[in-house]
């Protein structure tokens, strides 16, 4: 009888149970949306995060450029003829010479030769002043003129076309990122400079191409549109060799030493304690030892990518520490008694058998301190590393900035509206170095894995 | 296959099919253990152990959960060593030298003594590599071509090579439970070893498995003195010449394997063979 069924004591078993079934279903699914939620919260924000630094930053990568109808004329290049080889009967006198004679090219004044042939590029009759018209381009243009003459001197009375940069205040300008609606004393060009602009865009004089000066170029103050991220890349470089060469090498051996052959002691375990205690040391705090330690007491340049690069290796060590040890943990100890029994010595069967099955664990954990480091900017701060630096580093003795310390530096330049996209773009090369190194470290794991 | 027959009811006919007492009970003695304890910290695993162990013949080691068995095995090729907090004491000697005296390279006892373990363990490297591991490392191998012979006649020695001699370079991993365990007594042999240690060598394999690794044991023990950890009294009867039954970290009797499954002389052995313990 359906009733009976109904009433007797397992069927209120069964109500019961289906009941509080019920319950746990529900929590089950309270749960699963608070993760769910979670999840869509975190991926929102680096969403945003992306969309904004790339929103902000791919303006950054066009640049202005000036097609101009460059003349070396005679008349405002007044130079002796430069020194030939043979007029010398050393090497060093002609060296001599030569170097006297670019001093004598870098006195005159090249700017007007820019002038002139910014002048030919307006249209007839466009009244403007010297300075003015010079404001429209980038003040690196004169180098680049002179650099030219001095590579060539031939050029004397030639006219050849060129493109120079449009200056920082003429990118924003035409890019927007100024509001054209402002009246004259807000602008940061003169009306008349504004108006060539207009025209230079319209007949053609101004293009825009992509700014590799940001890839091939150092940092500038006096030519921000010419500003490049090349310095401060190889400065990070540098870091990066050295704290790949110093604290993989250092915490893996570390690591290995205390997870398979350290006895088990009072001292051990205090090593364990510091390490994993390190790992929580603020990083500007090994700044602060960096300046301490490596500078006043090693006496090793300021600003240098040495001292960067040991200072995150300090940084760096307590991570691929704990995460090697980690994964030696994770080794089954089947896999040691195997070995063992075979009659392998502890050390064979660590580097036989054990490094082997973890090694891609290591390498990721690796992978990533690295990744860690790259973007670690305070304790660079504290070392000089902020310095402004105009020249590529040939050596990790050389005074250099780093890529997050760039990005710190041009957040704060006085040009908002042209330096905030260039801070996105450097955001976004920084991001690209880091993703390339991440997917570096996932492709060789699962390379890594499969093999194993 | 009498190994798969139900409980088993222990009568001579069960015991070793190939069993004949003459064939062994003269058998020198290799292994001998004299008062042997063992403490895991401040618990005392074992409480002196005395036992003879004969050259090429089976032994197993009998007894229920925890009572001290795979322990001693570990003794006899040092894996307690491993073991932090492990302290040994008494003297186990192999041909009457101690293998805990302080001279002794366990690395070398290791390659005289080898060891099968419970659960099959062939390093995630290919099969000819998990064979040619123990020759290479312990320097038996002179070339390419000895270490190729080494290898085949292990796996052959091992019942392996057939199923296996078209996929040498394949992954150890690859294989099934019963070839891996297989593997891992051939990569065992392979060092030439004059003990094999098995802890529980069949409890992770089938029965098919288990009834050809019995077979193996069989025919090895012409060659290997060989010490065998089991739970199954079955296998015990089965492989092993000599028995002994341990119990809470005592050897409670050992003896011929008939004797003690005929004729125990302890009532905890009796209770045991009888599946009152256990």
């Amino acid at each position: 009888m359906a009733t009976d069924t109904l009433n007797s004591p397992g069927a209120a078993r069964a109500r019961a149970v289906r009941s509080s079934l019920r319950r746990r279903h529900l929590s089950e699914q309270i749960f699963r949306g608070f993760g769910i939620l979670a999840i869509a919260l975190a991926l929102g924000f680096v969403v945003l995060l992306f969309v904004d630094v790339f929103r902000k930053g791919i303006p950054a990568f066009v640049q202005s450029n000036l097609h101009l109808s460059v003349t070396f004329d005679p008349e405002i290049i007044d130079v002796s003829p430069a020194p030939a080889r043979n007029g010398f009967a050393t090497e060093a006198e002609f060296t001599a010479a030569s170097l006297a004679w670019q001093r004598e090219v870098a006195l005159l004044n090249w700017n007007q030769v820019i002038e002139a042939s910014l002048r030919q590029a307006a249209p007839a009759g466009t009244d403007i002043d010297s300075r003015t018209l010079l404001s429209i381009a980038e003040t690196n243009a004169r180098h680049q003129v002179r650099e030219m003459f001095v590579a060539n001197p031939t050029l004397l009375g030639q006219t050849v076309e060129i493109d120079v940069l449009a200056s920082a205040n003429a990118a924003n300008w035409i890019k927007g990122n100024i509001n054209r609606e402002l009246g004259d004393a807000q602008q940061q060009l003169a009306a008349p400079a504004r108006a060539l602009i207009d025209t230079f865009v319209d007949n053609g004089t101004i293009s825009n191409g992509f700014a590799w000066s940001i890839f091939t170029n150092v940092d500038s103050r006096s030519a921000p549109a010419a500003a490049g991220l090349l310095g401060a890349f190889a400065g990070t470089m540098w870091m990066m060799l050295i704290v790949i060469v110093l604290a993989v090498p250092i915490g893996v051996a570390a690591a290995i030493y205390l997870e398979e052959f350290a006895p088990k002691s009072r001292l051990t375990d205090l090593i364990e304690v510091n390490i994993n205690n390190l790992a929580a040391v603020p990083s500007i705090v090994f700044g602060l030892l960096g300046a301490a330690v490596f500078i006043n007491w090693f006496h090793l340049p300021i600003s240098a990518p040495i001292v960067g690069g040991l200072v995150l290796t300090l940084m760096t060590l307590p991570t691929i520490i704990i995460a090697t040890r980690g994964a030696l943990m994770g080794v089954s100890p089947a896999l040691r008694q195997a070995a063992l029994g075979m009659g392998a010595s502890r050390t064979q069967m660590v580097f036989h058998h054990v490094l082997p099955v973890t090694f891609p664990s290591i390498l990721t954990a690796t992978i990533l301190g690295v990744a860690h480091a790259l973007g670690e900017t305070a304790p660079l701060l504290l070392i000089g590393m902020k310095a402004f630096v105009a020249s590529v580093p040939a050596t990790p003795l050389d005074q250099a900035t780093a890529l997050p310390v760039q990005i710190f530096l041009w957040q704060g330049n006085e040009n908002r509206n042209f330096f905030e996209p260039r801070t996105a773009a450097a955001i976004m090369v920084l991001l690209a170095v880091m993703i390339l190194l991440n997917g570096v470290a996932i492709f060789l794991r699962s390379r890594l894995e499969k093999r194993a | 296959m009498d190994m798969l027959a139900g409980k088993v009811k222990v009568t001579s006919q069960t015991l070793g099919s190939n069993m004949n007492p003459t064939d062994f009970v003269d058998r020198p003695i290799r292994l001998t253990a004299r008062d042997v304890t063992v403490h895991y910290g401040p618990k005392q695993a074992l409480h002196g152990i005395s036992i003879d162990i004969p050259d090429r013949a089976v032994t197993s080691f009998i007894g229920p959960s925890g009572c001290g068995k795979s322990t001693f095995l570990r003794c006899i090729n040092r894996m307690n060593d491993t073991i932090e907090g492990a302290k040994v004491g008494g003297r186990i000697e192999l041909d009457g030298q101690d293998i805990y005296a302080p001279d002794l390279d366990v690395v070398e006892l290791r390659a005289r003594i080898g060891m099968v373990f419970q659960k099959p363990n062939p390093f995630p490297k290919s099969i000819y590599e998990n064979v040619a591991y123990g020759p290479k490392i312990h320097g038996i191998a002179r070339n390419k071509a000895d270490m190729d012979e080494i290898v085949i006649s292990s796996l052959r020695k091992a019942g392996l090579f057939e199923e296996v001699k078209d996929r040498l370079n394949e992954p150890g991993t690859g294989l099934s439970g019963g070839q891996q365990q297989r593997l891992c007594i051939a990569r065992a042999i392979a060092v030439g070893p004059e003990v094999i240690l098995m802890d529980e060598p069949c409890s992770a394999l089938d029965p098919i498995a288990t009834a050809i690794i019995e077979e193996l044991i069989d025919e090895l023990r012409e060659n290997y003195t060989i010490v065998i950890v089991t739970h199954s009294m079955q296998q015990a009867a089965r492989v092993s010449q000599k028995t002994a039954f341990f119990h809470l970290g005592n050897l409670i009797e050992h003896g011929d394997t008939e004797d003690i499954f005929t004729n125990p002389v302890n009532k905890q052995t009796q209770d045991y063979i009888m599946g009152r313990i256990g």
